[in-house]
């Protein structure tokens, strides 16, 4: 995954502020937390940074599907196994009679379900990572055999 | 709910959603049960007679005849086929006085027939969530072979007595001679073996259960492993194909360690068959014969290593393939011998085999074009209803027509 040194590098550290932000690094920190776009940089979009632009957006193609939680999952590497289904505590929680005991999940409330044959995320909000009490959660990463889900 | 017929764990909380034949979503499929499902509509078979299209009359009619001609006909595939099917092709051997067996003939067959003879305990995967608090996986990568073996069943679920699933409640751990995707979940417990060695590591793991120093490199982890597995509550061990390979004709290796395991707690066996209904065939060739597999009705019954596919395939005067592609997965000898002979086959889809074949009868998908029932790899029963319409005859319709002009 892409680092916010990578990404700084490929900003045209001007320090000018036009981003809102008081540095480069700031804003490539911002950038990394999605919350702030490439746009937000001016001065990137002019002709000279023209090779910048090409390459960070490059870089951060992969994490424009992240969610809201900085959940990405790379459907190529999904078996479809549902190990994360099955040991996401929101999904336990919320579903007792489905995911909680290896099954499908029966109730509209879990995370992660699957889906011709790959893991979707629904309702990112209920994540762990997400919100003012967010915690470390990792139990969906740490189960999976091919690291089909990664947070950024 | 739909049943999934992509491995011997026969799923059956899949949601499908169809529009005519054509699957628009489906939910709780692994992406190896999807991949069963789209074959719906990829790659399926044309009933043919020496390589020209013919109608299925035409193609059961010429099977009939063929059979009936043949001086020594071998019957082979059906763990992809339903009990019903696998019940009318036993009876087609009967009648053929052919020699019949499975691919278990080359795979697993050596530990399921322990396990049907009641050799080795075993219990239900079921069993295995509510109380299986220790496993070991055994030559096998469930994440690649049977995708929801650890979420449905094994590891990750909650269960009646292990409320706290993988986090607290369960241990698991891994030997094999690679270091699969199994094993990056499983990475703190993976024991790593070179090829071949699990005579020796049953061998150092008996050591260890009679008190004497294991003679592999890393003691101390060993003698922490047999410490958990005494501890067990209800311990459960998966032999996979790795296993069953390296202690071909040694399996009273295993045999010796699971009875000693249960010397200290119980430990029961569940091999992970591949086939979604390769149990199910070996458990009606049984009850019918004594034997799970390699049985030639001749002269009455026999048994042996003659009649497995390997030395059949060589001696036989036809072959009759069921739901099996022998010209591709079986070794090139084997193939070879088959392709040598007269072959008819059924099955749902095009395959190197079909290419080959004089007789070609193409049938129903089974748990998606046609019902039935199979065996889990529990020897569970499990029951399959068709959710589309199939132009083809199942197995089982086949079969019967073929037996009926026989
Ligand atoms: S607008 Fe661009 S150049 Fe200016 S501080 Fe922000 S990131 Fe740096
Ligand atoms: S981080 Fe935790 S709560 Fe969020 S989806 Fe993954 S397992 Fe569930
Ligand atoms: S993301 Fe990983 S754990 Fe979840 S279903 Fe896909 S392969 Fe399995
Ligand atoms: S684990 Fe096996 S039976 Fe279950 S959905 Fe996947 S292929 Fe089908």
């Amino acid at each position: 995954m892409v680092s916010a040194m990578e990404i700084y590098q490929l900003t045209p550290k001007l320090n000018c502020k036009k981003c809102g932000l008081p540095t480069c690094m700031a804003f490539a920190v911002a950038l990394l937390a999605r919350e702030k776009q490439i746009e937000d940089c001016t001065p990137l979009l002019e002709p000279k940074y023209e090779a910048k632009l090409k390459k960070l957006r490059e870089v951060m193609a992969p994490i424009a599907g992240a969610t809201e939680t900085g959940l990405i999952i790379h459907d190529e590497r999904c078996y479809g196994c549902g190990n994360c289904v099955v040991a996401c505590p929101v999904n336990v929680a919320n579903d007792p009679k489905g995911s909680a005991i290896g099954l499908g999940p029966k109730s509209d409330r879990v995370i992660l379900v699957v889906e011709d044959g790959v893991v979707k995320c629904l309702n990112p909000k209920e994540c762990r990572r997400f919100g003012p009490n967010r915690i470390l959660c990792n139990l969906c990463t740490a189960t999976c055999p091919s690291k089909a889900i990664e947070f950024v | 709910m739909a049943v999934c017929t992509g491995c011997s764990l026969l799923c059956d909380d899949i949601e499908v959603s169809i529009d005519g034949r054509r699957i628009t979503k489906t939910k709780n499929l692994c992406r190896k049960g999807f991949g069963r499902y789209r074959s719906l509509s990829s790659d399926r078979s044309v009933p043919k007679v020496d390589g020209k299209q013919v109608g299925i009359d035409a193609a059961i009619s010429r099977a009939a005849e063929m059979l009936r001609d043949a001086k020594r006909p071998l019957l082979f595939g059906w763990s992809c086929s339903t009990l019903e099917a696998q019940r009318k092709g036993i009876e087609l051997a009967k009648r053929t006085k052919a020699i019949i067996d499975d691919t278990s003939s080359i795979c697993q067959g050596e530990i399921v027939e322990m396990v049907i003879r009641g050799e080795i305990p075993t219990c239900t995967l079921d069993d295995v969530r509510n109380y299986g608090d220790t496993l070991i996986f055994w030559g096998c990568d469930p994440s690649s072979s049977h995708p929801r073996h650890m979420s449905r069943f094994s590891y990750f679920p909650r269960g009646e007595k292990l409320q706290r699933g993988h986090e607290e409640d369960r241990t698991a751990f891994l030997i094999d001679i690679r270091a699969s995707p199994t094993a990056k979940i499983l990475s703190g417990n993976f024991v790593q073996i070179p090829p071949g060695g699990d005579a020796d590591l049953i061998d150092a793991m008996l050591a260890v259960l009679d008190g004497k120093i294991p003679r592999v490199r890393d003691k101390k982890a060993m003698i922490a492993m047999m410490n958990t597995l005494k501890k067990a509550d209800t311990g459960v061990i998966f032999p996979g194909l790795g296993l069953a390979y390296s202690l071909r004709g040694r399996m009273d290796r295993l045999k010796a360690l699971v009875d000693r395991l249960n010397e200290y707690t119980k430990y029961n066996v569940i091999p992970m068959v591949g086939h979604y209904n390769m149990r199910g065939f070996n458990q009606l060739l049984f009850d019918e014969t004594g034997f799970i597999n390699r049985v030639s009705f001749a002269d009455g019954i026999d048994h042996g290593p003659m009649y497995s596919v390997v030395e059949a395939s060589k001696s036989c005067d036809l072959a009759m393939v069921v739901g099996s592609d022998p010209i591709s997965s079986l070794p090139a000898g084997i193939a070879k011998a088959l392709a040598r002979v007269p072959m008819i086959t059924l099955d749902p889809h095009r395959t190197l085999t079909t290419e080959l074949s004089r007789v070609v009868i193409p049938t129903a998908l089974s748990g998606i074009e046609a019902g039935g029932s199979a065996l889990r790899m529990d020897g569970v029963r499990i029951g399959l209803d068709p959710i589309v319409k199939s132009e083809y005859p199942s197995d089982e319709e086949a079969l019967s027509m073929i037996l009926g002009a026989i």
